[in-house]
């Protein structure tokens, strides 16, 4: 602090204040809407406390989904989502640190070339090829399989830089020492490479976790079964018609259930994810 | 930057490299040449057979006021998230940074909508703004607004606006933030003691100081609302009321997807690609810069 203005204090926490409460004010009344019956929803204005139905509510979703909307379990739903985010950020952690290491510690042919390709993919996300990609999954057939879900999105330029950048920094009288003491490349990088990666990784993990778990127009495409939805589809498909029909109460349970993972990751891991976000930059 | 030490493989570095190249051919470049191939075709109706027509899919959609609207539409929702994402997080980021108290409870509580999918955003918000059970819907209707954005464009569009704003206002205060508390003290103690008040040390040290993180934001968030909005508008208007809100990456889904024209949706993507393209060498060249070495 600069100096000591109290109105400007005041003035300070009145607006943080004011943005916690906008901020939060969707989730209050989304967790509000779970624990209420679907009567008391549609009875405008809704309550602003919190009802008694908070156990009837999740066990129904979680165990037999809506009633008018898509009828698939949330439970089945989460544990795909589960899946899907856990096989992404696990397999482009994997993956690009493979190839970092290789394009940083190995001269070989070609290795600019593949350092480039690598770096297009930031240009070509799915949004901008949706139907060939599709076309190329179902010819592999990869339809409505985990394999399905997380492959075709596995590979990462901003992991492969990071760990590249990371890569950079450490010290070369390591891998010369290494050298001298006679460890081959693979030696080195499970003894030396890994471990001073940790940090690294934790930071990306956040980050990859949650953008597979929200992952949303790759599952759309390639999951047509309800058994193989994500939590972010299948809330989707449960709401069906005029906005008065639907079970909200049902929705917003699943809505409350598809959120929770990935922003309890986000606030008990804050530290690596706010190392990650800046670090990766994306 | 290149490491001095290295090491002698003639086949290791190959097999290294090998899983990302695989799925970076099989799953991003074949499908974006299939792209740009099928954006020369032209389908009869029936898919039995195809036709090359040259450009004819692109003078099609250039022609097409559906597409153009689209492209209208898309500008208008990126600059409307973009800006007021930006105002909205600079303004609490500024607060937190002043506040000694609280501070790291009010970044944990400001920084959770980030790990919400966009989708997920689009729902929470269109059950406050449900036509006729929201609760919003029920205030505005208090103070004589009718609101129905299922058949309204322009509320169409501002829900989508700010389902898409609340969740990227996490990463932007977070940069901010960041921004904010690399500023020497020095520096602001200076202009305090010549007398600057706190707005005009805001304008004359701080902001000029923020600039190349508000660029890079800027360019984050033309992406994130150009690409990363997906989720939000098939979640809540699905491109409607007629069109409205049908941003440029729905329609491509619409025409190729639930429509089946895939000479105009190949089309399609490929504007996108060089949209793409134009934006990630902006984004690169800025981040060059910033980055010292």
């Amino acid at each position: 602090m600069v100096e000591n203005r109290p109105w400007f204090d005041f003035l300070a926490h009145a607006i943080l204040i004011l943005g916690v409460i906008l901020v939060a004010f969707p989730l209050y009344v989304t967790f509000v809407a779970s624990t209420l019956t679907y009567e008391e929803i549609v009875n405008v204005p809704m309550p602003l406390v919190p009802g008694d139905q908070l156990v009837k509510n999740y066990s129904q979703v979680l165990t037999s989904g809506s009633e008018r909307g898509s009828a698939a379990p949330v439970g089945t739903m989460l544990f795909n989502s589960l899946v899907m985010a856990l096989g992404v950020a696990i397999g482009k952690i994997v993956i690009s640190i493979l190839s970092a290491f290789a394009i940083v510690y190995f001269r070989f042919p070609l290795r600019n070339f593949f350092f480039w390709m690598i770096f297009v993919t930031l240009m070509l996300p799915i949004e901008v090829r949706i139907i060939p990609t599709f076309k190329v999954a179902s010819d592999l057939g990869l339809l409505d399989s985990y394999a399905g879900l997380i492959l075709p999105v596995v590979a990462s330029a901003t992991a492969t830089f990071l760990f590249r950048q990371f890569f950079l920094t450490i010290p070369d009288e390591l891998a010369e020492a290494a050298r001298i003491d006679g460890a081959g490349p693979m030696r080195f990088f499970w003894d030396v490479v890994l471990p001073l990666s940790k940090t690294s990784m934790a930071a990306l993990f956040v980050i990859l976790f949650i953008v597979g778990w929200n992952e949303y127009l790759w599952p759309l495409l390639i999951t047509s079964q309800e058994s193989m939805y994500t939590v972010v589809i299948g809330i989707k498909r449960m709401i069906a018609g005029g906005d008065a029909s639907n079970e909200w109460n049902l929705i917003m349970a699943t809505a409350m259930l598809a959120l929770l993972p990935p922003a309890l990751v986000v606030i008990t891991m804050q530290k690596w994810f706010v190392k990650g976000l800046v670090e990766t930059e994306k | 930057m290149e490491k001095r030490v290295v090491f002698q493989s003639k086949w290791l570095p190959y097999a290294l490299v090998a899983p990302q190249i695989a799925v970076t051919v099989i799953f991003f470049f074949w499908p974006a040449v299939q792209a740009v191939y099928w954006s020369f075709l032209v389908q009869d109706p029936f898919g039995l057979s195809t036709t090359f027509v040259w450009f004819q899919n692109y003078a099609e959609l250039f022609r097409s006021s559906h597409y153009l609207d689209s492209f209208r539409i898309t500008a208008i929702f990126s600059t409307l998230v973009a800006v007021s994402g930006i105002l909205i997080s600079l303004l609490l980021a500024v607060m937190a940074d002043h506040v000694l108290r609280g501070a790291l409870a009010y970044k944990t509580l400001l920084i959770w909508p980030y790990a919400v999918a966009p989708a997920i955003a689009g729902v929470l918000w269109a059950f406050i703004f449900a036509p006729s059970i929201g609760i919003a819907t029920y205030v505005l209707k208090k103070w004589g607004i009718d609101w129905n954005w299922i058949v309204n464009g322009d509320q169409a569009m501002l829900l989508i606006v700010v389902a898409a704003t609340w969740k990227q206002i996490s990463y932007n205060f977070l940069f901010f933030l960041a921004g904010l508390q690399s500023i020497p003290r020095s520096l602001l103690e200076a202009a305090a003691i010549d007398g600057a008040s706190p707005f005009r040390r805001f304008w004359t040290v701080v902001f000029p100081l923020l600039s190349p993180v508000t660029f890079y934001l800027l360019v984050i968030n033309i992406v994130y609302a150009f690409f990363g909005t997906f989720g939000v508008v098939d979640a809540t208007t699905q491109g409607g009321p007629a069109g409205t809100t049908q941003i440029l990456v729905y329609k491509v889904y619409h025409d190729g997807v639930k429509a089946a024209d895939l000479g105009s949706s190949a089309a399609q993507s490929v504007v996108l690609m060089i949209i793409v393209i134009a934006l990630t060498v902006i984004q690169f060249r800025f981040v060059e810069k910033k980055v010292q070495y």
